[in-house]
């Protein structure tokens, strides 16, 4: 069942966990398993980790063709990879959808902002996986991205938009975006807008397919119950079921904020949504480490950390507190965020703000650094402790181009840190002075 | 009929190789002379573990005035014991390179933590401690019942689809525990006590009122030795009776309206059902079960094929069934219409739809690809030990016989096109429907009290 995340609940609260965590792709090392690399004849870039343990297949082609690459087209990147399996060769939507559950076989699409993704998950038997992997060389090589379909996604994009309206939090995130990256390509939704959706026509999903997903553009992840000789092979099926292409070009780099921004959208919310920030960090950043570790102190390590100490576990001022850096191909944000009862807002920010100053004056204190650096390569192993996993872990490594032992040396570079670092890299890549504070609720927060 | 015969022949040969590949790990079970059972299954793919302790209780057990009890208690776990401060459980559990959560449904309250596997003795041992040695101190309740206040709003109070969902239930559920929100009325949390707490902490946490499910690389008689050393010290509780508070038998269709600020309609449907654990005939659970996934199984299922794609009459629908829920509960169907289409079409297609599974018995294939997804499904869960881990918990917490986890996949099978429109004429009746329509109220913006100090940030 395709379902666009805005807004759309089936059953709430039947399940509450003590905190939200954002699952962030980030590597770790500890027992990593040896990742195996190679491109096939037309320049698509596999990695492959055999894993016999469970019969089964995961495969997943990352191509660089997210919402960064929408231009003035926005939502092409979403409608484009939703419509892929809407018909394909001579099966249409039905037909595409039963040869996948059929052999009960998982195919699925995501669009991003840096990546546009295509799954597949099977069980390893022979039959069984030559089905899936047929239909999916089927659905890569000829989509027929029918009319129809394309007008009646480009709805459900629409009734996702408005979705959105009423939600504040993704109203804050869309608000936050807009101010932090201004024109460039990472201010684009995903979504697009609803003035963009309606320019877009079959011809447009065609072009972006033609670009974008094609072999020089792809990344192939593959983990499972296979040997190198099969991966190869399903490798080269794959990638010669696209055009050869090129790949997509590098992005702009994302200019520093000149000043500080405010931004503030009435909402008749009970809460006040807050996100503040601005640009962060790529992925391969030099500062990486010190970045990514110094964050995990201030606010990435949830209940523990710095922010959800002074917001919640002291104050009871919000449920959900933290900071994060999101690296992505050139800079990602780096982005605060916390909800509160509209009266605490004003109380909320100032604290926010201060947690911030104070960490990027001082930076952690040398247990918090010892206790951050234990949690970060003391849970290593549970990045890794599924086919599920491992194969998230590979489509971030090929994507980002990372280098192949970045999971054997991730520790090391996480022992290496030093509170000297982390000072030294907050200073320089987080001015507290020119940051975007966006806040989404009921109008007067003081 | 080929296709039937060929998807056969697939899930036969499938069975029988994934039997080969990797045979599932059997499943050790302990019992301490307190009443506390563990649960061990193995799972050496990583030197990992994840240990989840399960309490029975959650806000089914509840009675108004003290809803969303079991959440706050849940929040309260890390509040503190006399060996080990506020936040110090989530200090140590993230120094040895944990991750932890817990959470609360309507059945069940359980709390996980996922080490290295070498450290379980770790999380034995806070667990144990806090199982018995809560000490709820007033003070950090004062601030942790506005988090959880937080935490509704979050969830609930500003999310009108959750506000619908919250109020379907209330309404489809009149006497039974259903009827309330597992976070717990507003006015509820406003009023709730240290005291009630304590007394909530001292009925329910207890040994003989708990499982321990562990899942990973670890060796089962050795985890049993770890359980007996931090557990087995702990004294049991003589557990307070649980009234039944059933639910009455619905006698007529009900019908709500919610209004909030909104941008879509939304719509929500459930039928009052058995689950297995209550059913009488113990098949019907698994023809629900197969029944809800006619409807939204996946791309090729109904609501995706004739509401979304064909009729194009939803942006979205689903359909939702619990099959280990503790007591009798809905089947639902929800839905947001697609642009352009009113809510009113949405819910006579939706009707449409089961009249359908009540007029005629399913398709073969149809039939036969859910079952083929269930297999291939049981395979790929292997792939998970939290969800394994998360699947023993629940099944031991409301109170059935683990083996049903093995049995799942053969009852399902075993599951016939007449069974299914069997149920479907036995429950998806309108005298026991609820139906509860969202109409959005346009999103403006609100009233402004005046402030002392200067206006709003712009």
């Amino acid at each position: 069942m395709k379902r666009f995340p805005a807004g759309l609940y089936a059953t709430a609260t039947a399940f509450l966990p003590l905190v939200l965590v954002l699952n962030l792709y980030c590597a770790a090392a500890g027992a990593a398993p040896a990742i195996q690399h190679w491109e096939t004849a037309h320049g698509a870039r596999v990695y492959f980790v055999p894993a016999p343990e469970l019969p089964i297949v995961d495969v997943e082609l990352v191509f660089d063709g997210g919402s960064a690459r929408d231009g003035a087209k926005g939502g092409i990147s979403q409608l484009t990879n939703t419509l892929l399996d809407d018909g394909a060769g001579d099966l249409d939507a039905d037909e595409l959808a039963e040869r996948f559950e059929d052999i009960g076989a998982q195919f699925s699409t995501d669009a991003q902002r840096d990546m546009a993704t295509v799954s597949l998950r099977s069980l390893s038997d022979e039959a069984t996986l030559k089905t899936a992997l047929d239909t999916l060389v089927v659905v890569l090589k000829s989509p027929t991205f029918p009319e129809d379909g394309l007008n009646r996604e480009r709805n459900r994009m629409l009734t996702a938009l408005r979705g959105e309206q009423q939600s504040p939090e993704a109203i804050a995130e869309k608000a936050f975006f807009k101010a932090v990256y201004g024109d460039h390509p990472y201010a684009n939704e995903v979504l697009g807008t609803p003035e963009s959706l309606a320019t877009l026509t079959r011809a447009d999903v065609v072009s972006f397919y033609r670009r974008y997903y094609v072999a020089r553009n792809a990344v192939i992840a593959i983990v499972g119950d296979l040997d190198r000789a099969r991966a190869e092979s399903t490798a080269d099926r794959l990638a010669a079921a696209l055009d050869t292409g090129a790949r997509a070009p590098t992005l702009p780099p994302v200019p520093r904020l000149e000043s500080a921004k405010t931004v503030h959208i009435d909402h008749p919310s009970t809460q006040t949504h807050v996100l503040i920030g601005q640009p962060g960090m790529k992925r391969g950043d030099p500062d990486y480490f010190a970045l990514y570790v110094g964050n995990h102190v201030l606010g990435g390590s949830g209940l523990v950390s710095r922010i959800s100490d002074e917001i919640r576990e002291k104050r009871g001022l919000a449920y959900s507190a933290y900071s994060y850096f999101f690296p992505m191909h050139v800079a990602g944000p780096f982005m605060m965020g916390l909800q509160t009862r509209t009266e605490k807002t004003s109380e909320a920010i100032a604290l926010l703000q201060k947690t911030l100053r104070k960490y990027i004056d001082e930076g952690p204190t040398a247990e918090e650094l010892k206790a951050s650096k234990q949690n970060i390569t003391g849970g290593f192993p549970l990045r890794l402790d599924s086919n599920a996993k491992i194969i998230g872990n590979l489509a971030v490594i090929g994507f980002y181009g990372l280098p192949l032992d970045y999971l054997d040396t991730f520790n090391r570079h996480v022992e290496a840190v030093s509170v000297k670092d982390i000072r030294d890299a907050f200073r320089r890549r987080i001015d507290p002075d020119d940051l975007v504070t966006v806040t989404v609720g009921s109008g007067t927060t003081n | 009929m080929s296709r039937t015969l060929l998807i056969i022949t697939w899930t036969c040969l499938v069975l029988s190789n994934a039997a080969r590949a990797a045979t599932p790990t059997p499943v050790h079970e302990y019992s301490l002379k307190n009443g506390l059972k563990i649960i061990v299954k193995e799972d050496h793919r990583a030197p990992v573990v994840v240990s989840q302790v399960w309490y029975k209780v959650g806000s089914s057990y509840e009675h108004s005035g003290i809803t969303g009890i079991s959440h706050a208690l849940e929040h309260m776990m890390f509040k503190g014991t006399r060996k080990h401060p506020a936040g110090e459980f989530s200090r140590i559990i993230s120094e040895n390179g944990g991750r932890e959560n817990a959470f609360t449904g309507q059945d069940y309250t359980a709390y996980f933590q996922q080490l290295e596997n070498s450290r379980l003795k770790i999380s034995f041992e806070l667990e144990a401690d806090r199982m018995r040695n809560l000490s709820l101190p007033a003070e950090e309740y004062a601030k942790e019942i506005q988090v959880v206040m937080e935490e509704r709003r979050l969830r609930t109070e500003d999310n009108p689809e959750a506000m619908t969902n919250e109020l379907f239930q209330a309404a489809a559920f009149v006497t039974s525990t259903y009827h309330h929100p597992v976070i717990g009325w507003m006015d509820d949390l406003r009023h709730i006590g240290i005291e009630d707490l304590r007394k909530w902490y001292q009925q329910w946490y207890a040994p003989n009122n708990a499982t321990v499910v562990v899942v990973g690389d670890v060796d089962p008689e050795q985890v049993h030795r770890l359980a007996e050393k931090y557990f087995g010290p702990l004294k049991p509780s003589v557990l307070a009776d649980l009234k039944p508070q059933a639910e009455i038998e619905q006698a007529g269709e009900r019908r709500i309206v919610v209004k909030a600020p909104a941008e879509l309609p939304y719509l929500m449907m459930g039928y009052k059902v058995p689950t297995l654990k209550t059913a009488e005939h113990d098949w019907e659970p698994y023809a629900l079960e197969v029944l809800a996934a006619i409807l939204d199984g996946g791309d090729s299922a109904r609501f995706a094929r004739d509401l979304v794609r064909g009729k194009q009459i939803a942006a979205s629908a689903s359909a939702g069934y619990d099959l280990y829920a503790r007591q009798r509960d809905l089947l639902t169907i929800d839905g947001t219409p697609a642009e352009g289409r009113e809510i009113t079409s949405l819910e006579s297609a939706l009707r449409d739809q089961i009249r359908a599974l009540r007029e005629k018995p399913v398709e073969a294939a149809e039939l036969d690809r859910i079952k083929a997804q269930v297999v291939a499904n049981a395979v790929y869960e292997r792939d998970s030990t939290f969800y394994q881990a998360m699947q023993i918990g629940i099944v031991e917490t409301i109170g059935l016989d683990r083996k049903v986890l093995d049995q799942y996949v053969d009852r399902i099978r075993a599951v016939t096109a007449q069974q299914v429109q069997d149920v479907a004429r036995r429950y998806l009746n309108d005298d026991k429907l609820t139906v509860a329509v969202l109409e959005p109220l346009p999103i403006e913006h609100p009233e402004m009290t005046p402030q002392p100090h200067a206006g709003p940030i712009r």
